[in-house]
């Protein structure tokens, strides 16, 4: 038996340990930023992408980007539309740019199909809506989502102006033929969506959509002018998706 | 005091144990939600990613604040025939709050994780600001109400140390449901919701709803229990519904107005879809039309004062005129702010069965707590026979 005197002052002489602890520990810690970052990462302000809708002629060639996008991220094959889970997914000219769509334009854009995805807005209202954080802003723009913090509170998809965002309201694992062993698989009740392949970004390589398009997707930083991204904004008539919602999205579509 | 809540005649046991069997009925189709699923349990979609349970956040947190409305004469300007009325608001706020909480609960995906609310706080997102404030508006009723009629029970005045309480009470009313506003009104993809009127549409909609219910469980009281909480209180609440329920009428105008003299498709099509259907799509046009219905019913009511005295009529008006915003505010207002979606495409959305039992449940909780707090205030109320004026509350 410690009598009070004696546990005090074991509990004095801890305490005054653990204080030592914390301060060394404070001086010698890095942010985890640093201590995480790959020497071969890519580097950019501002990730954006451009996708030349021109030079998607046949469904294969959107076939092949989605399969890549949906079969690395282990996204759920779902085929009830009003629950499925889309991370890249086509949609026609009417229907993807309500509002500022033109009537009299081209029969041939018309019939185009366009990629939506996330759009990774410079200003994103699911940033602002979400309360834990689970979905938020890396300092090269991209718009993240943690699934493992997510509370499935859905606020971000009542946000997100462009129905990027998905909700597990099905099992996800019970509509996955193969699971690839290097990413996450989800949980029921978590919003997922695209994160512009941050794991590929941050280990050098570009997203996947891009090196399935062979080149119909240009992806680069918007805040270098020299940027290969800005070239063919700078050349081409593009279009983004309600610009006037003020959310700066980053996702630029050349016509 | 909480000892006058274990001694009860038999119907008010049999009253709990229905009560306790809807919370344990809910509380089971919640849990099968987890299980398998919300696509199967809900009528929700990844279009309609809000329904039912948000709607029952919205129309609750309006009612709990409709206590301003008897604690603020009381309090404030010394009204005295709120006497015995302000107690009633504070507990029915104390229910009301907890069935707004437990209902943002059960929309969550990820329950376990609830806490990351708090571990995590996040000043700009509007749900960390809703909980804030719930949570303090429920503990200032809980403590003000339960303060002030411990005092009653010692037939001693309150404490003075009560009175900042009730004051921050009184401020925080119209706050909690101009937070609840927030959660609809800033954001940019949803023309329906997006209103500068939205909180004070909301405020004008709680002030009808909120005395509207207040009156029924007067009514409720006033035949089982010896307590009257006061003929007169319950006319001057129904005039104040009256003028509430004219204010709500006036801003569906006004947002008629807006949308359709501007003519700017996205403010039109959800009024359109809601009351005469849209490109062949019209699940809630009925619902809509019954809610209309109602409300000008209990209007025609509480507009004429002989009809609006008349104790039977008066009953008929504030169920009108209850029910009439429950499904306005508890569900159509939610489910239309997502019409059309971002493809401008409709997708409608219904409740479904397992959705509508865990509402059931989150109301029983609420109901469970309004009783036994009902029931400690009316044994005291009872017991004491005159309240601080000199008024006799026990009706031989």
């Amino acid at each position: 038996m410690i009598n009070r005197r004696e546990f005090l002052k074991i509990a004095a002489f801890a305490s005054f340990i653990g204080l030592g602890a914390v301060s060394i520990n404070a001086f010698e810690k890095k942010p985890g930023k640093e201590v995480l970052k790959d020497i071969n990462a890519l580097k950019g302000k501002r990730w954006a992408m451009a996708i030349d809708t021109r030079k998607f002629k046949t469904q294969q060639d959107f076939d092949k980007v989605i399969k890549a996008c949906h079969k690395a991220h282990n996204v759920p094959e779902i085929v009830d539309p009003l629950h499925e889970i889309k991370w890249i997914w086509t949609e026609d000219y009417e229907h993807s740019f309500p509002g500022t769509a033109e009537h009299y334009i081209s029969e041939e854009v018309k019939e185009r199909k366009f990629l939506l995805l996330c759009n990774h807005c410079d200003n994103a209202p699911c940033v602002r809506v979400c309360p834990v954080k689970a979905t938020f802003k890396r300092a090269d723009g991209i718009t993240m989502q943690d699934m493992h913090r997510c509370i499935g509170c859905k606020f971000c998809m009542a946000g997100c102006p462009y129905g990027a965002r998905n909700y597990n309201f099905l099992p996800p694992r019970d509509y996955l033929k193969e699971v690839n062993p290097e990413y996450p698989t989800r949980t029921l009740g978590v919003v997922e969506k695209c994160t512009f392949c941050n794991q590929r970004i941050d280990k050098g390589l570009l997203p996947y959509c891009v090196e399935a398009s062979e080149g119909k997707i240009i992806f680069g930083d918007l805040a270098d002018p020299n940027s290969e991204i800005r070239k063919v904004l700078s050349e081409n008539m593009v279009i983004r998706r309600r610009p006037e919602l003020g959310t700066q999205p980053m996702v630029f579509y050349i016509i | 005091m909480l000892d006058l809540a274990l001694k009860g005649r038999p119907r008010y046991w049999i009253w709990l144990s229905f009560l306790a069997t809807m919370i344990l009925i809910g509380f089971i189709c919640w849990i099968r939600e987890h299980h398998i699923g919300a696509a199967f349990t809900t009528g929700l979609s990844r279009d309609v990613t809000w329904g039912f349970h948000v709607g029952q956040l919205t129309f609750f947190v309006g009612v709990a604040a409709s206590a301003v409305l008897v604690v603020l004469p009381y309090y404030f300007h010394n009204y005295k025939i709120f006497g015995r009325m302000a107690i009633m608001g504070e507990f029915l706020a104390v229910g009301c709050v907890l069935i707004a909480m437990l209902s943002v609960f059960v929309i969550m995906g990820q329950p376990s994780r609830v806490w990351n609310v708090i571990l995590h706080p996040t000043p700009h997102s509007i749900i960390f600001w809703d909980m804030v404030v719930l949570i303090t508006y429920l503990s200032l009723n809980l403590l003000c109400g339960w303060t002030i009629l411990h005092a009653e029970k010692k037939q001693a005045p309150p404490p003075k140390w009560i009175k900042p309480f009730i004051y921050w009470a009184i401020l925080w009313a119209p706050s909690i449901h101009t937070v609840t506003a927030f959660l609809y009104a800033g954001l940019p993809g949803r023309p329906h919701w997006m209103t500068a009127l939205q909180a004070a549409h909301f405020l004008a909609t709680a002030f009808a709803a909120g005395p509207c219910l207040l009156i029924i469980l007067s009514m409720i009281i006033k035949k089982i229990s010896k307590f009257d909480p006061g003929q007169q209180a319950i006319n001057k609440l129904a005039e104040i519904a009256t003028y509430a329920l004219i204010i709500h009428l006036f801003f569906i105008g006004l947002e008629f107005f807006t949308a359709f003299y501007s003519q700017i498709p996205d403010h039109m099509v959800p009024l359109k879809y809601l009351y005469f259907g849209y490109e062949g799509h019209n699940g809630l046009v009925t619902w809509m039309a019954i809610s209309t219905l109602l409300a000008f019913t209990g209007l025609l009511i509480f507009i004429f004062p002989p009809l609006r005295k008349w104790n039977v009529t008066k009953l008929i008006g504030a169920i009108c005129i209850f029910v009439s915003i429950w499904m306005d505010k508890g569900f159509a207002f939610v489910v239309s702010g997502f019409v059309p979606n971002p493809f401008d495409r409709i997708t409608e959305a219904w409740i479904a069965l397992n959705e509508f039992l865990v509402a059931a449940g989150v109301w029983s909780v609420g109901a469970f707590v309004i009783t036994v707090l009902y029931k400690i205030a009316i044994t005291v109320k009872e017991k004491v026979v005159f309240d601080k004026y000199g008024e006799k509350q026990v009706v031989d």
